[in-house]
This record gives structure tokens, C-alpha cells and sequence, in this order.
């Protein structure tokens, strides 16, 4: 026993000695806050790859107004708490921004936080309409009842269908955030709802129950609010049960081309309504996509590109407020608030994007199908 | 046996002196503001973490029964607790008693499912009740998730569809919004409450293993023949044990609900994943050690939470970097380390015979 | 027509939890530890397959063949390293504890060496779709691969258990460990080989898990680990052809809770029925009663 008391001890002293608050220094420091390991580490990778990617960019032409950029990633493991511990070790370590969370339910805790300390936070990816709900957090990506009411009106303007089924993942915030909006304005459009199926985190690898409801109810269209590894699952599935649809998604499908080992055969005919596309053709996106590649050898996703245009949208607010590394943080975030529905960024998830002083992004989404393996604008 | 209880009861003022000790020493530093922010975030995480392994320890270490449902106990606290708070938050607006209520809440709903729970279970035995635990935390956490629960004029409206179903007027609020949870909680705790709660529950546990009833269900792990065959009933002390494992954790998952803005279940907060976490924080501070209990899970989550985070910030160390980086693929070498060096015969044997001398026997 | 859909859909689930309880409750008769890790040696198995056929170019029999060896080596050198010491420790804790580290770490290893993002993996089986009432009803190879090879490995399992020497020895150390030993069985030898055969069905369960439900991640093999488990008990725990049963009736029980219940609250109705099951008969479907030593 009185070894574990020793232990306690030790490790006591030691966090002591950890605890030196960082010196503000001759650069920027910006955090970034998603889950790099567990299940949703396809997610916070990405985003973290993709800004440093931009960070160092950024440093190699001159930084922000004239100062070099630092950049941390901390681990939150797709989890709340964690992600609020993450946010406390950058505070310790001098962060003036944030660029996160990557996921909605721990941005909602977070944020709580920032507002608390006055933080400016910038969320590539946090779509829940709570995660920004405090006036100092924005974001780059749609919010989720954006998506869900844009694809329902997408739908009925185009008469794309008469019966639309829906299979979404009740256990996650994003999908059923989407899925219960788009119900809602399901109802004002000129199709019919025939059916809503659902499957869960736990429940993710079968899902011909959720098909066969869809091809018994007779429905011409099936809404996919969800991302693409489960759709791929979906696509290859309802091949398999000779039930073919139009299969339409949202931003979470994109990268559904780029599943490593994936018959993009499946997939042709999806249309899907999305900031980014990475085989788009303008050469900001392929630059983007090279670069990316060669760093990390994957393919980025949307998340990865939310995260590029986040730092750099952090770029032009914080050249366009003229802020400097030795302001205090809550002076800083002042500053930004106003700068950033002032400024225009024509980025990889949208040309002329500009931001309303509540958070959101003002940003036409397109609507692409795919078509010989790649997409094309509808 | 005079003198035995004496040697318990200085055991337990040990374990008490820590955990008030560590109060002093942290709230002291927190009043002169010599505490970094993330170790101060930690401090209510070490609270509820205690909590939930203490009480766990009543089920493993004195029950002798493996339970892999914790979380679902602490799920159900946590959810019943913060939607007492978001109803009351009109009516009762001192936030200490409101917070001390709705504690009290957490608490007693965990008991309820905890008898609810408990009686099929303990029927069972081994490993059989261990997956059955495990199945009751998944069903809890599947009906959280389901769950949207709205408030308007005409009073409190419940769906296990979605939020149309609801059928609210217009204005109404969403107090449960299905996996999104409930956002906007207050946060009433703070370290004082959470180390009187760890008090509380420390007492509560320790009194109640050394009082008679306590003693009934150490004979029923240690020979339920035995026991029965004295004349034990040996449900009702089963069921007791569980119960009062279950409101701890309820309270404990109480307090982790009121110190973040919002409230989920997730795989990862409240699936069998934290009922591992919690057994892992039991087994590595000594099964039926109740100051073990106390230990470990500060110990723990100051590696995985605050010194490998740090790692990250000092400096352009490669390997610093890549442990932080990689904070679970450690932890999970950790423990498999950790597990070998503490529990395995020849580790101990080892041990013994570098440090010549035996260790004392962990107090029952 | 639905009803057979769906039955048919309950049976291809099932037989994947089936194959992949077959490795669990062999393990767990013979050495009486819940392996945690089994999931992830599943993954491990589908990896191995992925990159040898996708970047070694290795053709699907021998990519199979190379994976059951590289599981099975992984299973020895986990059971030598993490599991065997603890064998003898006071309480049995201790090694459950071990094997959700062993579990870990495979799952953050894999994320380190293969990344996050999603492979998807090209199916192993190359066996028509089977067509009945005029295409109405489908029946696809991987399930009817999946099915054939969950009976011949209950079979080959059941008669090398009864059959040979090791299987006999396998029976005596799972009775007692003691007893066996001074009978002259190679305890640790016998348990060795327990894991080898079960981390080789591992390999097995991996292809064919990947092949009917084709999306690979680090994570790939834990809920299908759990959910097997799940079924292993449902079975009776340790009993070879109750894994199989269990594994069927599960994938059957969840994907009728999805159609006909709520498709949003299938995993409470599957573990609603195995409370329901136990309560009814508390070793399983198929176990063993125990003995009660006075």
C-alpha cells in the first residue's frame, strides 16, 4: 500500500512541475480538437491533417500578418468530456483559437467552454445547430437542418420522385439531426414519405431489413443522410437484392469514390448534395488533392477540406481585424467576430462564402450524380 | 476481534486522510490560482471516477459478482438527474439545492433500476450474469437513444420515434432530443461538492461492509452453500449490495452529467466500453481494496488524460510526439503491463523476493 | 415473400456470428477466459487477406491460407505473452482485463499501420447467388459459403474434440487442469493448441465476415466480436454446436426485431431475448448444467 501512496505522490509532484502556464509568444497558436483514435477517427485525421497541411502553407508564405503559425491537435476521441480535457491542455499551452470540434456533441460542450473563457472557435465540421450556439463559435460546414430541408426541397423542386424512403443512423446526432428535418419538410413537398428505417452504431454491417422496406414500400428514392461507409455497405447490399433506386445523399457521402478497394460501379447514379467533391476539376481542388496526398497518402475527405477552408477563412478574419500574437485571447476573439461576417472566402467547400454574426456560412450547395466513376454537376 | 476492527477502522482514516488531503492540497492551489486549466478540469473527473469505482468494488470485491452494466447505471442517473434540473430550472433557482435534489434523483432512479435490474439477474451466476449486465447498459443505452421527450403548455410530451411524433405546439421545447441528448445543462457542479460526494459514498460503502449486513454478503461470496445453509437470505443481501452499487453510481453519473453542457449516450460514455474502464480502475486498484478504488482511477486519467497530452507540447521530442499522439495504443500497452507486473504469480514472486520483505496483505 | 427475405437475411447474419462464436467458445471451454481480443483477430485476419490480394496481388486461396497463419502465430504469441502468465492468478479478473488490453491494442495498432479510412474489401467467395421463385428470393454465395463452412468447421471441431488425442486432452484439461496435468497431458501445450485453432477460425470468420458485409476499419471486428459473444452465451457457452444454433437464432432474432419491431431498437430487442433465454435457462440453449460441490 504504501506504495501506491508514493506512487501518488511522485505523480503529484510531477504534474506540479507540469504546470507552467506557456509564455505568449511571437506566434499564433491555433488549436485543433476531433477523435484521432476510436471509432471515429476517420473523422479527426483528416481534419488534422488538413490543417496543418494549410498551417504550413500558410507559414511558408509569409504567416499571418507576418507571424508564423503554431499548430496542436489533441485527441477527444469523439467523447464530450475528453474533448472539454483536450481543450483545457491547449488553454495551457497558449491557444488564442480554436479550429474544432470535428464532431457535434463534443463542439456543444466545448463551445460552452470557449463562450465561458471568450475564446474565438471556428468549427470545420460541428453540424448540429446547438454545437455553435454561443456568439463567438462559427462554422464552416451546413448546419444539419440546412441539409435536411435543402435535400427535401431539392427533391420536390426536381421532381426527382414520388415515393422517397429514408434510412438513417438513429444513434447519431448528424444523421437524425438531418433525417427528422428533412421529415418535417417532407411534408410541404409534392412527394410522400413511405418509409423511415433506422439502424444504430451497433448495428451497422446488415442492411437488408432497411432495403427491403424501402422496395416494398414501393419507393423510387431512398434518402441517405449518412456517411459513406455505411452507404457503401447500402449500395453494395442493394445490388446484391437487384433493388435499384436513385440512392441521394448528403455532404456525409462524399468520399464514397475514393473507399479504398470499392466498386465505384455501385454507386453510379447516386446524386448527392455536397460543398466538395474531390475529383472536382478547378485547380484549387486538385492542387488540395495532390498535396494532400503525397503528405498522407489518402484521399481527402469533406472533412478534410471543411478544415483547409477553416484555417484559411482563420487567415483572412484575423488579417482582416489586424490582430497580433501578443493580444489577449478575449480581445483576439472580439476582434475575429466581427471580421469574420465581414470577409469572403472562396474555398474547396464553396465560392463567395461569407458568415452570418450567428456562425452559420452562407454557401450554395451543389448537387452532383455520379456518373463513370466521378462527379458530375447536375 | 477488538483489535481487529481497530486495525479496519484505521485502514478506513487512511483512506479518508487521502482523499481529504488531496482536497486541501488541490483546493488550495485552486484559490491561488497555481493550477493549470487542465488539471483543474480533471478535478471533477477524478471525483466521479472514484465514485464509480467504489461502488463498483461493493459488486466485484465483496458481491463477488462481475458486472459489465456500470454504465447503464450511471447512464440512468445522469439522465434522470439533468432532466429533474431542466424541468426544475424555473422552479427551484438556488442552483445548490436544485443540484442536491436532483442528485438525490440520479441516485434513487439508479436504485430503482438497480432492484429492478437486479432481481432476475442475481439469479444467474459467473459469466452468465456478467453478459446479462452487459446486455441490461446496451438496452439502456439503445432506449436513451430513442428517446425525444418534449415540454410545451399542455405539459411533458414522450416519443421513442422521433421528434414529429412528439406533436408539440408550436413554441414547445425539445428537453430530449433523441441521440443529440439534452444540450444546455447548467453546470452546477464543482470540486467541493464532487470530494463530499466521494466522502459520502466512501462512507456509505465502508459502513456498510463492516456492519453485519456487510459481513452477510462477504460469507456469500466466500461459500453461498455455507451461507445459506446459516440461514442467510441470500437474495436480500445480494440485492442490497447491488442496489447500493447501483444509486452510487447513479450519484456518480449524476455529477458527470452536471459538469459538462451536455448529456449523450454514446458507445463510448456510457456503453460497455466505461463499464470496462470502470473494471479496469477496480482491478487495477485491487479488487476488494476500497482505497485501491480511490487510487487508481487518479492515476490513470492523470497518465492517459494530463501527461501524455502534455507530451504534445514539449517540444519537437519525436517520441514525446508520437506517444501523445498515440495515447490509446499506450494505454492499452500500459495495461497490459500493468496487469502482468500486479497480478500475475510469478511477477509477484519476483517482487517479493527483489524487495525481501512481503508485502502487507491488502485490508479486506 | 418479405418473411423469407427476411429469414433469409436473419440466417446470412447469423451464420457470420456463428462462424466467429465457433473460435470464441472453443477458447472458452478449453481455457475458461473470456478472450476479448477475438474480435480483433478477426480484423487482423481481414487485413491480412485485403493487403495480400489488393497490393501483394496474392490470389484469394493462398491470401486465406497466409492469414491463417499469420492469426494463428498471433494467437500463440498472445496467449504466451499476455495470457499464460496470468493463468494461475488469484483472481480470474486479472487475465479479462488483459485480454480488453490485447483488444486495444491490436485496434490502435491496426489504426497506426493502416489508417482510419475505410477499405472496402473485394469479396473471397466466388460462388453464384442462388435465385428461388423467380428471383423473388436471394440467397448470395457469401451466405451459402458462410453456412457450408460453419458446419464443416462444427463438424471437423466436434470430431477432433472426440476423435483424436490433443481433442481428448483438450476435454481433460477443460474438466480439470490439475487432474490433467498429472495425467501427463501438456497443459500449456494443450491450451497453445487452443488458440492456434481458434485463431485460425478467426482468419476464416475474417474473410468471410469482410466478404458479406465488405467495409474493413481497425473497429471491424469489435461489435461483431461482442455481438458473437453474445450468441456463444445464447448457444451455451462452450458447447461447439450451441455456438452455431446461437449464431443463427441471433442474426435471426435481430433482423426480425428490425423488420417487425423497430428498426431503431433492434439491439435491445436482441439483448431483451438473451436476458429472456438465460432467465429461462440459465446455461444457455445448449450448455452444460453445473454442478453444484458442497
Amino acid at each position: 500500500m504504501k506504495k501506491t501512496v508514493r506512487f501518488a505522490s511522485a505523480a503529484m509532484a510531477a504534474t506540479m512541475m507540469l504546470s507552467m502556464t506557456a509564455m505568449a509568444g511571437e506566434t499564433f497558436k491555433i488549436g485543433g480538437i476531433g477523435p484521432i483514435s476510436g471509432g471515429a477517427a476517420i473523422y479527426g485525421q483528416a481534419v488534422m491533417n488538413a490543417s496543418q497541411m494549410a498551417v504550413d502553407e500558410i507559414n511558408a508564405a509569409g504567416g499571418i500578418n507576418g507571424y508564423q503559425v503554431e499548430f496542436s491537435f489533441q485527441d477527444d476521441e469523439h467523447d464530450a468530456e475528453k474533448s472539454v480535457n483536450a481543450y483545457n491542455t491547449l488553454k495551457d499551452w497558449g491557444m488564442q483559437m480554436l479550429l474544432g470540434t470535428v464532431t457535434s456533441t463534443p463542439c456543444i460542450a466545448v463551445s460552452a467552454e470557449t463562450a465561458n473563457d471568450n475564446m474565438f472557435q471556428l468549427t470545420p465540421s460541428g453540424s448540429a445547430v446547438e454545437s455553435i450556439a454561443p456568439e463567438n463559435a462559427f462554422r464552416v460546414c451546413f448546419s444539419d437542418p440546412a441539409q435536411g430541408t435543402k435535400s427535401a426541397q431539392y427533391i420536390g423542386e426536381n421532381a426527382l420522385a414520388t415515393k422517397v424512403a429514408v434510412i438513417y443512423n438513429s444513434s447519431d446526432v448528424y444523421s437524425s439531426g438531418i433525417y427528422n428535418n428533412f421529415a418535417t419538410e417532407a411534408a410541404n413537398q409534392g412527394f410522400e414519405l413511405v418509409s423511415a428505417e433506422a439502424f444504430t452504431e451497433d448495428s451497422k454491417t446488415d442492411f437488408s431489413v432497411q432495403l427491403q422496406k424501402a422496395k416494398d414500400a414501393g419507393a423510387d428514392l431512398v434518402f441517405l443522410p449518412i456517411y459513406y461507409t455505411e452507404a457503401s455497405l447500402i449500395l453494395t447490399q442493394a445490388a446484391g437484392m437487384d433493388y435499384a433506386p436513385t440512392f441521394f445523399g448528403c455532404d456525409g457521402l462524399d468520399g464514397i469514390l475514393t473507399v479504398e478497394g470499392f466498386d465505384t460501379a455501385l454507386a453510379e447514379g447516386v446524386m448527392l448534395l455536397t460543398p466538395f467533391a474531390a475529383d472536382a476539376s478547378d485547380e484549387m481542388t486538385q492542387n488540395f488533392v495532390t498535396a494532400y496526398k503525397e503528405a498522407y497518402t489518402d484521399v481527402p475527405n469533406q472533412f478534410a477540406a471543411d478544415a483547409y477552408d477553416g484555417m484559411y477563412a482563420i487567415k483572412a478574419a484575423a488579417e482582416k481585424a489586424g490582430v497580433t500574437p501578443d493580444m489577449e485571447v478575449s480581445d483576439i476573439c472580439e476582434a475575429m467576430k466581427t471580421a469574420m461576417t465581414e470577409i469572403t472566402i472562396d474555398g474547396l467547400t464553396g465560392t463567395g462564402m461569407t458568415w452570418t454574426a450567428d456562425g452559420e456560412p452562407n454557401k450554395a450547395p451543389k448537387a452532383v450524380v455520379i456518373k463513370d466513376g466521378a462527379y458530375t454537376a447536375m | 476481534m477488538k483489535k481487529r476492527m481497530n486495525k479496519t477502522a484505521k485502514q478506513n482514516a487512511i483512506t479518508y486522510g487521502i482523499v481529504i488531503l488531496a482536497y486541501i492540497i488541490m483546493q488550495s492551489m485552486l484559490m491561488t490560482g497555481h493550477i493549470s486549466s487542465s488539471l483543474s478540469g480533471l478535478l471533477v473527473p477524478f471525483c466521479y471516477y472514484v465514485i464509480l469505482a467504489v461502488s463498483l468494488n461493493l459488486t466485484v470485491g465483496y458481491l463477488g459478482e462481475l458486472s459489465l452494466g456500470h454504465a447503464g447505471f450511471m447512464c440512468v442517473g445522469a439522465f434522470a438527474s439533468v432532466f429533474f434540473t431542466k424541468c426544475m430550472e424555473d422552479v427551484i433557482t438556488v442552483s445548490l439545492v436544485r443540484f442536491m435534489l436532483a442528485l438525490l434523483v440520479g441516485a434513487l432512479v439508479a436504485a430503482l433500476f438497480g432492484v429492478l435490474i437486479g432481481i432476475p439477474v442475481l439469479r444467474l451466476r459467473g459469466d452468465y450474469l456478467a453478459i446479462v449486465t452487459l446486455a441490461f447498459g446496451e438496452i439502456i443505452k439503445n432506449l436513451v437513444n430513442v428517446l425525444y421527450v418534449g415540454k410545451d403548455s399542455s405539459g411533458l410530451h414522450f416519443s421513442i420515434k422521433d421528434a414529429m411524433s412528439l406533436g408539440m405546439e408550436p413554441g414547445g421545447t425539445t428537453i430530449i432530443n433523441g441521440p443529440q441528448g439534452i444540450t444546455g445543462i447548467a453546470k452546477d457542479s464543482n470540486f467541493t461538492i464532487g470530494i463530499v460526494l466521494v466522502l459520502l459514498t466512501l462512507f456509505i460503502v465502508l459502513r456498510l461492509i463492516s456492519s453485519r449486513d456487510g459481513r452477510a454478503i462477504k460469507a456469500i461470496r466466500d461459500n453461498r452453500i455455507a451461507a445459506e445453509s446459516i440461514g442467510i437470505n441470500i437474495t436480500k443481501y445480494k440485492l442490497m449490495a447491488f442496489s447500493v452499487s447501483a444509486a452510487l453510481a447513479g450519484l456518480g453519473g449524476a455529477l458527470y452529467a452536471h459538469n459538462l453542457s451536455t448529456l449523450s449516450a454514446t458507445p463510448k460514455n456510457f456503453g460497455y466500453n466505461m463499464s470496462i474502464m470502470i473494471l479496469v480502475y477496480v482491478v487495477l486498484g485491487g479488487i476488494g481494496s476500497i482505497r485501491g478504488s480511490v487510487i487508481a482511477p487518479v492515476v490513470l486519467n492523470l497518465v492517459l488524460d494530463y501527461f501524455l497530452r502534455k507530451f504534445q507540447m514539449m517540444g519537437d521530442n519525436v517520441v514525446l510526439q508520437f506517444l501523445s499522439d498515440n495515447r490509446m495504443l499506450v494505454y492499452a500497452i500500459l495495461l497490459i503491463a500493468l496487469m502482468l507486473f500486479s497480478w500475475s504469480p510469478k511477477a509477484i514472486e519476483w517482487r517479493e523476493r527483489v524487495f525481501h520483505k512481503k508485502q502487507p496483505k491488502e485490508a479486506e | 415473400m418479405s418473411f423469407l427475405n427476411y429469414l433469409i437475411s436473419g440466417i446470412s447474419l447469423g451464420s457470420v456470428y456463428a462462424i466467429i462464436a465457433l473460435g470464441y467458445t472453443m477458447v472458452y471451454g478449453i481455457a475458461k477466459m473470456l478472450n476479448f481480443a477475438h474480435g480483433d483477430v478477426i480484423m487482423v485476419g481481414a487485413y491480412t487477406v485485403f493487403i495480400a490480394t489488393a497490393s501483394a496481388g496474392l490470389p484469394t486461396i493462398p491470401a486465406i491460407i497466409l492469414s491463417m497463419i499469420v492469426c494463428t502465430a498471433l494467437g500463440m504469441a498472445i496467449e504466451k505473452v499476455a495470457y499464460r502468465p496470468l493463468r494461475n492468478a488469484a483472481s480470474p479478473l486479472a487475465v479479462l482485463i488483459t485480454a480488453i488490453g490485447v483488444s486495444y491494442l491490436l485496434q490502435n495498432l491496426a489504426l497506426l499501420i493502416f489508417g482510419s479510412n475505410t477499405k472496402s474489401f473485394t469479396s473471397a467467395v466466388n460462388f453464384p447467388a442462388i435465385k428461388l421463385a423467380g428471383g423473388q428470393l436471394n440467397i448470395t454465395g457469401e451466405t451459402s459459403v458462410t453456412i457450408l463452412a460453419c458446419v464443416l468447421i462444427m463438424i471437423g471441431l466436434t470430431l477432433f474434440i472426440n476423435k483424436t488425442k490433443p481433442g481428448q486432452a483438450m476435454l481433460a484439461v477443460s474438466e480439470d487442469k490439475g487432474a490433467a496435468q498429472l495425467m501427463g497431458i501438456n497443459v500449456n501445450g494443450t491450451i497453445a493448441l487452443t488458440f492456434a485453432i481458434g485463431s485460425a477460425l478467426a482468419a476464416i470468420a475474417g474473410v468471410l465476415l469482410c466478404s458479406a458485409y465488405p467495409s474493413l476499419t481497425p473497429y471491424t471486428g469489435s461489435m461483431p466480436g461482442i455481438k458473437a459473444f453474445v450468441a456463444a452465451v445464447f448457444g451455451g457457452i462452450g458447447s461447439v454446436p450451441g455456438a452455431m444454433i446461437g449464431g443463427i437464432l441471433l442474426g435471426i432474432i435481430e433482423i426480425f426485431g428490425k423488420a417487425y419491431i423497430s428498426s431503431q431498437m433492434a439491439d435491445a430487442i436482441v439483448f431483451a431475448v438473451l436476458i429472456v433465454v438465460l432467465l429461462v435457462k440459465p446455461t444457455g440453449l445448449m450448455g452444460k448444467k453445473i454442478q453444484e460441490k458442497v
